[in-house]
């Protein structure tokens, strides 16, 4: 049958369903134009996401911190890869053999390592910081659920001999203590991101956006001299098993620069392994912690009389009985020693002959002194807690204070800034500032304090400190000339002086010409000496006569008569106690 | 009017086929360079650990022991030092 016969095409149908059809399919497809239009044009960021998701990734760049060296470039503090092991607790189900090889590979007790995995959040570390051939073990188990993520440790190869110096860092690399937190801004690396295109094998093919590359932390050069900070380290450790001592400190400076070239303390801890650390370990004590200082105060007051023509180098002195008594207190030599010339009064540390120095000198006058030279101020090097130490007003002063003081109790400084004061007499009366970092060129003056003929002066009687007849003939060091003054201190506790002491030794050398300044500070020796010039002297000397072969500075005296001087201190002149 | 057309396609085509031959080429050579870029961060490690390494080894207290134990050297006492002057006298 032809089409055109249909009995169909002659069957009218009413009108209004072709156009319900009609309104059907135009309502669909306008329905289908407005969810195009919808997902492309107004909601389209889930859609790009996704499907950028399939190709691009962003890669964060981690940059790293930056090193600490020492002067000659040797690593002190270095940053190094290793990883941290994570966990997903939904997805990680283990079994108990699984848990148990994983705890041993970590080190850990299997129960402590279901408790973490049985945690109720998305993100568990189990451990972090592990090393590199474990992190491969832990990898090769390829247990669900467990991940591994890429850290930096930070390792101290000098160990404790640095440790309070360098400080450390937390968990996340930010600095805590010491030089870490110091120059924290410095050393922290910025991370920097790129957004990437990966093909089907999961290569790098193209950058999508401009890389935000990361910034290296700056490396820190410090001034430390580290063979001269192990020298330090071990004569003072050696010193204070010797004199069975609470703790101790010590602080070398280059006279010339003010470069601080070690810093030592102890007790002291193993920065690369913290387990337990306790508060003496942590205290940096040449810097947070303040001592009176004895009569390594002694050399000031004298300058200032001289300075201020009140005495002179040979001017005399009575300091016979022994006695002096001002108000209702009395002042006691050691030893009674009769009529001294200034130079012998520092020489023999007579406190008599100092108090009666002061007794000269206008409050003001000792005040302003002490103020120039940095006590009662922090040093200001950045370090954390640095101590100013106490120096009271003057206008409070009563005279037996003023006497106290000429001669170092009343008043507390921190071995770092006793040791920087020292620089005026080693440096002809001016006082620079001290250099944590290595500097290129050396300040070229600083703040005069006194004038170079007073601080030559001074530097004489302190050199004959430490020859026979003076406090401290310990501290000689073969082939070459020493200045230096001893220190012996009751210590102060709950305001009363107790039978405790701190034995301290300040010195310096070569003394025709300074270029180290050497600051010794033990703190409670017990074994019976506790002297400076028997305790803190000896180190000194050791660490002075290192120190300078090590700088290779050339001796300033024939090796051969210091010998023989020697020789006769030690059989005819028997070693003099300093008074206290 | 038809061979200037074929012409012009087989132009199209070539330089659409030069196109993606170079810009393969480009991935590969960015490929390449990245695992450059890689290798030298992992060498800047590797550097780093060597550091470390060295340092540990050359620790002053280490050095000292075996100066003094294995090879039994000692500092030399105060008699047994002779100071060399520089030639010209001074010092």
């Amino acid at each position: 049958m032809k089409f055109a016969n249909s009995p169909l095409l002659s069957s009218l149908l009413p009108t209004w369903r072709a156009r319900f059809v009609l309104l059907v399919l135009l309502t669909a497809f306008a329905s289908l134009v407005a969810r195009a239009l919808y997902l492309q044009g107004v909601n389209n960021d889930f859609l790009q996401q996704k499907g950028e998701s399939r190709y691009s990734r962003v890669i964060e760049l981690s940059a790293t911190r930056g090193r600490i060296v020492d002067r000659h470039g040797d690593v002190l503090a270095v940053s190094t890869p290793v990883k941290s092991v994570w966990a997903i607790p939904e997805d990680a189900r283990l079994t108990p053999a699984q848990v148990r090889s994983l705890a041993r590979l970590l080190e850990m007790e299997p129960r402590e390592v279901s408790r973490r995995l049985a945690a109720d959040s998305d993100f568990v570390f189990l451990k972090r910081q592990i090393a590199p051939h474990v992190a491969e073990k832990v990898a090769a188990l390829n247990l669900p659920g467990i991940h591994q993520q890429r850290e930096y440790r930070r390792y101290y190869p000098a160990g404790e001999v640095t440790a309070h110096m360098l400080g450390f860092t937390g968990v996340d690399e930010n600095g805590q203590e010491g030089i870490e937190l110091a120059f924290d801004s410095r050393l922290a690396g910025k991370p920097g991101g790129r957004r990437v295109i990966k093909d089907r094998l999961g290569r790098i093919v193209e950058d999508v956006e401009s890389v935000r590359k990361p910034q290296d932390g700056q490396d820190i050069t410090l001034a430390l001299d580290s063979k001269i900070q192990y020298l330090a380290y071990t004569h003072l450790k050696q010193a204070i098993v010797e004199h069975k001592a609470k703790a101790g400190g010590i602080v070398v400076l280059d006279a010339k620069s003010g470069e601080v070239l070690a810093l030592a303390n102890l007790p002291t801890y193993n920065p690369n392994n913290r387990g337990r650390l306790s508060g003496a370990q942590l205290r940096n004590r040449a810097l947070t912690d303040t001592f009176e200082p004895g009569s390594t105060m002694k050399p000031f007051t004298v300058a200032l009389a001289l300075e201020k023509g009140r005495y002179r180098f040979d001017s005399q002195i009575q300091t016979a009985p022994g006695r002096l008594t001002i108000g209702a207190a009395t002042i006691h030599d050691a030893h009674p020693h009769g009529l001294l010339t200034v130079a012998e009064v520092v020489q023999k540390s007579s406190n008599v002959g100092v108090a009666k120095i002061a007794a000269d000198l206008a409050p003001e006058e000792m005040w302003q002194m002490f103020d120039t030279l940095g006590f009662g101020t922090p040093p200001k090097l950045g370090f954390p807690g640095e101590a100013g130490g106490r120096l009271r007003p003057y206008k409070t002063w009563r005279p037996i204070e003023q006497a106290t003081m000429s001669y170092g109790h009343g008043i507390s400084v921190s071995l770092m800034q006793l040791a920087r004061a020292y620089l005026v007499f080693a440096r002809d009366g001016d006082l620079i500032p001290l250099s944590l970092i290595k500097l290129d060129t050396p300040p070229l003056a600083g703040r005069r304090v006194f004038s170079g003929q007073t601080a030559r002066e001074v530097r004489v009687m302190l050199e004959m400190a430490v020859q026979p007849g003076g406090t401290a003939p310990k501290a000689q060091v073969p082939g070459y000339r020493v200045a230096g003054k001893t220190g012996t201190a009751h210590k102060l506790e709950g305001g009363r002086y107790s039978n405790q002491y701190v034995s301290s030794f300040v010195g310096f050398a070569p003394a025709s010409d300074p270029r180290l300044i050497v600051a010794v500070m033990i703190d409670e020796p017990s074994a019976g000496r506790y002297y400076g010039g028997e305790v803190a002297a000896p180190v000194f000397s050791r660490v002075m006569a290192g120190a300078l072969r090590a700088l290779g500075v050339p001796p300033d005296t024939p090796l051969a008569p210091v010998q023989v001087a020697r020789q006769n201190a030690a059989r005819e002149v028997p070693a003099v106690p300093e008074s206290m | 009017m038809l061979r200037l057309n074929v012409i012009l396609i087989v132009v199209t085509v070539a330089c659409a086929l030069g196109a993606v031959a170079s810009q393969h080429e480009a991935r590969k050579l960015f490929h390449e360079l990245e695992r450059e870029q890689e290798r030298m961060r992992q060498l800047e490690v590797e550097w780093g650990q060597l550091q470390l390494e060295q340092s540990t080894w050359a620790a002053h207290g280490r050095i000292e022991r075996i100066a003094r134990e294995r090879l039994r050297m000692q500092t030399p006492a105060q008699g047994q030092m002779i100071a060399v002057e520089p030639p010209g006298g001074g010092n």
